[in-house]
C-alpha cells in the first residue's frame, strides 16, 4: 500500500458532488465552540432550519412569478389576450393585491393544501395533483429500497474484495455509470429492453386515471431500474471508500488479532462504522432522485408529479409550477434533515460533540 | 465540508504540488488518458462535424423516419431530415452552454466560498445559509422554474445552471480553504499589509487547486447533464435547430422504426459525460497520490 490509510478513500471522497454532510458542518465549522444541548436540541435545531430554508424557499418560488417581465398575466395569456380575460386571470392569482399580501395569501394557501388552480386544467392543483404524488412516491420508494441495499452491499464487498477482480470491475462500472445523465440511462434501457434490442418491457408506464402504480409491476421495471441505476453507483463508490478505510483501522485489526471471526469482524466492527458517513451520502441521493425523477417520469410517460412539472413549465402554468417546485423542494429538505439526523444516531463518535 | 477538509489536509497541504506536476501524474493514469480521447473526439465532432456534414441540418432529404434513403447514412429524422447532418452539428450548443455555465458556477462559487473561509465571521454562516437555500433546488428544477416564467434563452438556461452550480463549488472551496486560512503564511501576509483580495488569490486560492480541479470536471459533468436533459425535455432557445437532446426527443416516438436518431444523439451525450467524470477521477486519484505504485488504472 503506497499511502497511510486515508490515502485511497480521500479520492473518491473529493469527488463527490453535494455529498459531504450537507448541514452537519453547522455546529463544528461555523466557528468557535459546539453549543451543548443533547440530540434533542440538535434535532430541534435543524427542524427549525429546515423551516426556515423551506420559508426562504418560498419566497423564490413566489418571486417567480413576480419575475415575468412586464405584467405576468399577459406574460400567461399572450398577446392575443382580451381585457376581461386578463381581469379575470389577476383576479385568480391575486394580482391586485400587495406584493407581501399575494405572498401571504399564498402561502398560507399551501399550507393548509390549498395550492391555487391550475390554469391549464381549471381544476384546484391539489386534486389535479394527489394521484400523482402516490404514484411518484411509490416509484421513489421502490428505487430507494432497492437501490440502498443494493449500494452498500456492492461497496462493501468491493472493499472487502479490494483489487480483486470484483473490485476493479464494479470500481470501473460504477464510475462511468455514475457520470450518466438519468434520462440517457432511461433511453439507452428503452432502446436496450423495449424497442431496439429485446422488446420484452414496457416501454412506458400507463396508469389509468384512479389506478395504483402496484398493480403494473411489469410497467414499474424500467422507470425503477433507470433511478436505481442512477443512484446505486454514486453511493457504492462513497460506501466502498468508506470501508476501505473502516477495515484498515486500528480497532478493525484489535478485533482480527484477539480472534474473532471474519463474519463478527465485519458485521459488528466494520460495517456499522462504514455505514456512518454513508448514511449521509444515501439520503443526499434520494433528495437527488426527487430532481431525477421529473425527466425519467417524462420518458415512461410515467403520471407523477415530476411528468406533471415537465407539462406545467411547458403550458406555463404557473400556480402547478409554483406547486410543485415547493413540493419537491419540500422533500428535498426534510431528506437532508433526516440524513442529518440519522448519520448523528448512527455515528457515536458525532454525539459526543453536540 | 468537513469530509473535503479531512481527504485534502494530509496530502495536499503538506506537499505543495503545483498544479503542472498534478496534471502530469493525472495524464500518467489510463483512465485519464481514456477521457482526454473521448473528450478529443467529440470536441473534434463537435467542432468540425458542421463541416463535414454533407447536408444542411434543415434541409429535407427524404420520408421522415425511414431508414433506406439515398445520401443518408442514418437515415431520416422525425420530419424527413438527415439524421447524420444533424448528430454532426448538434453538440455545440450543449457543450457551449455547459462551459459557460460551469465556469459562471465555478467563478461565483470559489468567490463565496474563499471569502467565507476567510472571513471566519458572521459573513461565513450568512453566504453559506444562502447557499443552503439554493441547494434546496434540484437543479434540473430550479431550470425549470426559470423557464417557466421567462422561458428557454440562453442566458436563462446559463443562469439558472451557473447558480445551481454555484453553492456546490463554495462548500468546496470554503471546506478546503478553511486549513489553509490557518496557516502561517496567511499571517504574515497579513502582517506586512497585503490587501485582502490578493491574500485570496495568491494566498490561499493555488493551494486550493486540486480539489478544485476535481470539483470542475464534476460540474461540467453535471451541467452537460442538466442542459442535455432540458433539451430532451423540450426546452431549447431554437426549437428547430439541430441539439443532441432535442434530437432525442424528437425522435423518440419513432424509436421502433428509426433507431438512429436516438442512438446517435443519446451515444454522443453518455461518451461525453463519460470523458469528463473520467478524467475528473483520474485529476482525484493523481491528486492524492495512490495509483502512483499501483497500475492498477
Amino acid at each position: 500500500m503506497a499511502t497511510g490509510p486515508s490515502g485511497s478513500p480521500s479520492a473518491t471522497l473529493q469527488v463527490e458532488p453535494l455529498a459531504g454532510p450537507v448541514m452537519l458542518d453547522r455546529s463544528g465549522a461555523a466557528g468557535g465552540p459546539a453549543r451543548t444541548g443533547g440530540i434533542r436540541m440538535f434535532i430541534l435545531r435543524r427542524v427549525l432550519q429546515g423551516v426556515l430554508v423551506l420559508v426562504l424557499v418560498s419566497i423564490v418560488v413566489f418571486a417567480a412569478t413576480q419575475a415575468l417581465p412586464g405584467d405576468p398575466a399577459r406574460a400567461i395569456l399572450g398577446r392575443g389576450a382580451t381585457p376581461a380575460s386578463l381581469a379575470a386571470l389577476r383576479e385568480q392569482l391575486h394580482l391586485n393585491q400587495p406584493v407581501v399580501q399575494q405572498y401571504l395569501t399564498w402561502a398560507t394557501g399551501l399550507l393548509h393544501g390549498d395550492a391555487g388552480r391550475s390554469l391549464a386544467a381549471q381544476e384546484p392543483v391539489s386534486k389535479l395533483l394527489a394521484d400523482r404524488l402516490v404514484n411518484t412516491a411509490f416509484l421513489l420508494l421502490l428505487s430507494g429500497l432497492i437501490s440502498i441495499p443494493l449500494s452498500v452491499a456492492l461497496g462493501a464487498y468491493a472493499a472487502l474484495w479490494r483489487d480483486r477482480p470484483f473490485d476493479v470491475v464494479t470500481s470501473l462500472l460504477t464510475l462511468v455509470l455514475a457520470a450518466l445523465p438519468e434520462f440517457v440511462v432511461g433511453v439507452a434501457l428503452v432502446v436496450l429492453f423495449a424497442t431496439t434490442v429485446f422488446k420484452i418491457l414496457p416501454a412506458i408506464t400507463l396508469i389509468p386515471p384512479g389506478g395504483r402504480p402496484w398493480d403494473q409491476p411489469v410497467a414499474m421495471i424500467l422507470p425503477t431500474l433507470t433511478l436505481v441505476i442512477a443512484v446505486t453507483p454514486y453511493v457504492a463508490r462513497i460506501m466502498r471508500a468508506s470501508m476501505v478505510e473502516v477495515l484498515e483501522s486500528d480497532y478493525v485489526e484489535m478485533a482480527r488479532l484477539k480472534g474473532l471471526s471474519e463474519r463478527l469482524v465485519l458485521r459488528r466492527h466494520a460495517l456499522p462504522n462504514a455505514l456512518g458517513p454513508t448514511f449521509q451520502v444515501i439520503a443526499i441521493n434520494l433528495a437527488y432522485l426527487a430532481g431525477g425523477v421529473i425527466v425519467v417520469e417524462y420518458i415512461f410517460n410515467f403520471a407523477g408529479i415530476g411528468g406533471a412539472l415537465r407539462d406545467a413549465v411547458a403550458n406555463r402554468d404557473i400556480p402547478v409550477v409554483q406547486a410543485l417546485a415547493m413540493v419537491i423542494a419540500s422533500l428535498y429538505v426534510v431528506l437532508n434533515l433526516l440524513a442529518d439526523i440519522g448519520t448523528i444516531l448512527v455515528t457515536p463518535r458525532m454525539r459526543t460533540k453536540l | 465540508m468537513a469530509v473535503v477538509s479531512q481527504a485534502i489536509t494530509p496530502e495536499v497541504l503538506t506537499t505543495r504540488r503545483p498544479t503542472g506536476a498534478l496534471l502530469r501524474s493525472a495524464l500518467g493514469l489510463r483512465r485519464t488518458q481514456i477521457g482526454v480521447g473521448l473528450l478529443l473526439l467529440i470536441l473534434a465532432v463537435v467542432l468540425l462535424g458542421p463541416r463535414v456534414a454533407p447536408h444542411d441540418p434543415n434541409a429535407f432529404v427524404g420520408t421522415p423516419s425511414s431508414l433506406g434513403v439515398p445520401g443518408a447514412l442514418f437515415g431520416t429524422d422525425h420530419i424527413g431530415q438527415d439524421v447524420w447532418s444533424r448528430f454532426l452539428s448538434g453538440g455545440f450548443t450543449i457543450l457551449s452552454l455547459a462551459a459557460i455555465a460551469t465556469a459562471l458556477g465555478l467563478i461565483l462559487g470559489i468567490a463565496v466560498g474563499l471569502v467565507a473561509a476567510y472571513s471566519r465571521n458572521f459573513l461565513d454562516d450568512v453566504l453559506m445559509r444562502i447557499m443552503d437555500v439554493i441547494l434546496a433546488f434540484p437543479q434540473i428544477m430550479l431550470a425549470l422554474v426559470a423557464i417557466a416564467t421567462v422561458g428557454p434563452n440562453p442566458l436563462t438556461i446559463i443562469l439558472a445552471v451557473g447558480l445551481t452550480t454555484m453553492p456546490r463549488v463554495a462548500r468546496v472551496t470554503r471546506g478546503a480553504s478553511q486549513p489553509v486560512v490557518e496557516r502561517d503564511f496567511v499571517a504574515a501576509a497579513e502582517a506586512i499589509g497585503v490587501p485582502r483580495y490578493r491574500i485570496l488569490l495568491s494566498e490561499i486560492f493555488p493551494n486550493i487547486l486540486s480539489p478544485l480541479l476535481v470539483e470542475a470536471s464534476l460540474r461540467l459533468t453535471y451541467a452537460i447533464g442538466v442542459i442535455a436533459a432540458l433539451a430532451f425535455l423540450g426546452f431549447t432557445a431554437h426549437p428547430g435547430a439541430a441539439d443532441w437532446g432535442l434530437m432525442i426527443q424528437e425522435n423518440y416516438i419513432a424509436l421502433t422504426v428509426q433507431p438512429w436518431g436516438v442512438i446517435l444523439p443519446v451515444a454522443a451525450i453518455a461518451l461525453l459525460t463519460i470523458s469528463t467524470g473520467l478524467i475528473g477521477d483520474g485529476i482525484a486519484r493523481a491528486s492524492a497520490g495512490i495509483d502512483r505504485t499501483r497500475g492498477a488504472g
